[in-house]
């Protein structure tokens, strides 16, 4: 059932502790289209990733987000998986006693739902072929959740969640941080091949690097909290040449940080 | 400054109980020693918990068992641990004695005696009289004193020189009759170079209160190897106090497997006592509280043998408002150079109110040594339950896998089949409630 993602994100404000973060972001993302949001430290950009999957740390005071027209903001942040949000996180968390592999499973079959649960012969079949095409060493399978994996395997762990989840709005949170130029390869072509119509996907870099690999339909510049302005490939490219400043003076911005320090 | 104390039976009685069972002289001087002293000496000194509180009146009195047709005779509650076909190599005490205990004629062959403590008692009194309360003695506190006043069903395991026995011994121990006194004692020596596992399971049915006052010696000989795992699973008005003891000889090794899935208040004493070189004892230890009970769990080893070694590992889920003091005491005496002794003690709280405090405790007298502890206290981290919801996984389900996480590295270490997969049940069905 062909069924394109429409993500809509307006005026939306988010504080932890008090201090404003995000301070007024809109951004719409469709079914097919892959967006870039780049900006210096400090701008917000993993903000808006966790603010959107809904960590409990961050307070939305303002604006909407809705998922093919229903309110994200009103789902509980597990609603908002099921919903078909993915968010590959920066820093994942480690949890001992739990096995890659159950976990996974338990992910997947909370997205059936109850009494549609995947056969594990089907399960161990895919989630191993996408082990393989991640080049990852299966033994992983069978070790606790993330738990004494370095950072680019930690990372390559979210991407094979993501591809075994199937969702239909994918955030990817600084993907890119920690990775060789092997393993970066590896996960842009993971993201490459779930490309379609019905996915859109938010890819939050640091790095113009990665958009090498995963071509962007539109990049946006963040600061002080807001997309400041949008473009095409192109913008990435410049970029990468030229940093932020003529940003800066184009807007007439002289500290592009959130204050304090995000 | 102690408060006289009535006890739950007179010198009378406790003669005439021996008498009746023919037991020999020395076991009737041994109980009535032993009601004397309980008379007189103090209750366990706790930390942090206030056993004179606890309900210890409730010790039933003596009610001679009727032995059972066949297992459908015992409460569900028991009939579920067992496998019908497997009736060999078992022992079943319903309330004060044993009602059932058959060995296999291989393993009887081979000189192995596993039988209730009271019927060894009329055919193997030498073999028991070294060893009965050698270990845990009579007048360390009033609990062991009363225990060996009144004990009664309990296993004897003895295994001789040389024998290896490859299958687990069972023992099942059913409470369902509160007026009837429940002080099962197991009693175990495996002699040189032997090896032999032992599994238990302690439950109950009905609700009247009742305390178990249970002890367990294990004696290891020079190289031997014994493997002792227990389940207790008794309801909200059992009081348990456990009190285990191994004596571990030279090369020898003891496994201890504690499953503490009680509803009521109990404590248990779980110690090893490395006598020889060599000599190795490890401990694996998980608990779940709930309700109101209060709990205090203590493992230790004390090491006298050069080059022993020592690993303790204890795990305990507090919820509601459940109380556990949980001690891991590595003692390490003067002489006992090359030693090793590890300890870990982790409480997860799963709500405000419950309550866990871990206290490791190392005592060394020696300065060659090597020893180590790790004890945290805290609640389920909101990181891990955020990632595992990001996921799609519901909060119930996210924190559920959590708390079975925490317990896992310790029972998927067991190395018993068939009790792994009893935790695991107990586990979920008290986190469930």
């Amino acid at each position: 059932m062909a069924n394109s993602p429409k993500f809509v994100i307006d005026g939306l404000r988010a504080s932890i502790e008090d201090k404003e973060i995000l301070k007024g972001l809109s951004l719409t993302i469709n079914g097919g289209e892959v967006h870039a949001i780049m900006g210096p430290n400090g701008t917000g950009k993993s903000t808006l990733a966790s603010a959107l999957m809904g960590h409990p740390k961050y307070e939305v005071t303002d604006g909407t987000v809705t998922f093919d027209g229903e309110d994200v903001l009103e789902m509980a942040v597990d609603e908002r998986a099921r919903a078909g949000l993915f968010l590959a996180m920066q820093y994942p968390s480690e949890i001992a006693g739990v096995t890659n592999s159950d976990f996974l499973r338990s992910a997947i079959n909370a997205r059936r739902g109850e009494g549609n649960e995947i056969s594990l012969i089907k399960f161990i079949r895919q989630m191993e072929g996408k082990m393989k095409d991640l080049e990852m060493n299966t033994e992983f399978a069978h070790r606790y959740l993330n738990e004494g994996f370095s950072g680019g395997e930690k990372k390559r762990n979210e991407i094979l969640q993501m591809m075994m989840l199937e969702p239909r709005l994918v955030i990817l949170d600084e993907i890119d941080s920690g990775l060789d130029i092997d393993a970066l390869r590896i996960v842009a072509d993971g993201v490459n091949a779930i490309r379609s119509e019905e996915r859109g996907f938010l890819i939050i870099t640091h790095y113009q690097r990665l958009l090498n690999y995963i071509k962007p339909d539109h990049v946006h510049v963040m600061m002080q909290g807001r997309i400041v302005k949008s473009g095409g490939p192109e913008l990435a490219e410049r970029l990468e040449a030229e940093g932020y400043d003529w940003i800066k003076e184009e807007l007439g911005i002289v500290d592009e940080t959130v204050g304090q320090g995000a | 400054m102690s408060t006289p104390t009535i006890l739950p039976i007179d010198r009378n009685s406790v003669a005439e109980l021996s008498r009746t069972r023919q037991e020999p002289e020395w076991m009737t001087s041994l109980r009535l020693k032993g009601l004397e002293l309980a008379e007189t000496l103090e209750l366990p000194k706790l930390e942090k918990t206030r056993i004179d509180r606890w309900d210890l009146s409730a010790h039933g009195s003596y009610v001679k068992p009727e032995p059972i047709a066949s297992i459908g005779d015992l409460p569900e509650t028991a009939k579920s641990l067992l496998n019908e076909e497997q009736t060999d190599n078992l022992i079943i005490q319903r309330n004060s004695g044993a009602v059932y205990a058959k060995l296999s004629e291989e393993l009887a062959a081979k000189g192995v005696i596993f039988t209730d403590l009271e019927t060894a008692l009329t055919k193997h009194a030498d073999l028991i009289k070294p060893y009965f309360m050698e270990l845990v003695k009579q007048d360390e506190n009033k609990l062991t004193a009363l225990h060996s006043a009144v004990w009664n069903g309990g296993a004897f395991l003895y295994v001789p020189k040389n024998v290896q026995v490859d299958v687990p011994l069972q023992a099942l121990y059913v409470t369902d009759d509160a007026s009837a006194s429940f002080t099962p004692h197991v009693l175990i020596v495996a002699e040189a170079n032997s090896s032999v596992s032992y599994v238990e399971n302690l439950v109950s049915s009905g609700s009247g209160s009742i305390v178990v006052n249970g002890v367990v010696e294990v004696f290891v000989k020079a190289n031997a190897s014994v493997r002792f795992a227990t389940v207790h699973n008794l309801g909200e008005a059992v009081t348990d106090i456990s009190y285990r003891r191994a004596n571990v000889d030279n090369d020898a090794r003891v496994e201890w497997i504690v499953g503490e899935m009680n509803y009521g208040n109990a404590m248990s004493d779980t110690t090893s006592i490395l006598k020889g070189s060599g000599s190795f004892s490890d401990t694996k230890a998980i608990a779940v509280g709930t309700a109101e009970q209060k709990l205090n769990y203590t493992t230790r080893a004390v090491h006298f043998g050069k080059h022993s070694a020592s690993d303790m590992i204890t795990r305990a889920v507090m919820r509601d408002s459940a109380s556990a003091i949980i001690n891991g005491i590595t003692k390490i005496e003067k002489g006992a150079t090359g030693t090793n002794g590890q300890q870990t003690e982790k409480v997860l709280m799963l709500s405000p109110k419950a309550r866990g405090d871990a206290n490791p405790i190392l005592l060394i007298d020696e300065d060659d040594v090597k020893a180590g502890h790790a004890a945290s206290v805290g609640q389920v981290n909101q990181e891990q339950v955020y990632y595992l919801m990001s996921r799609g996984i519901s909060r119930a389900e996210a924190e559920r896998l959590i708390i079975y996480g925490f317990l896992a590295p310790v029972v998927s270490e067991i190395p018993i089949e068939q009790i792994q997969g009893q935790l695991q049940q107990l586990v979920e069905r008290k986190l469930g409630q």
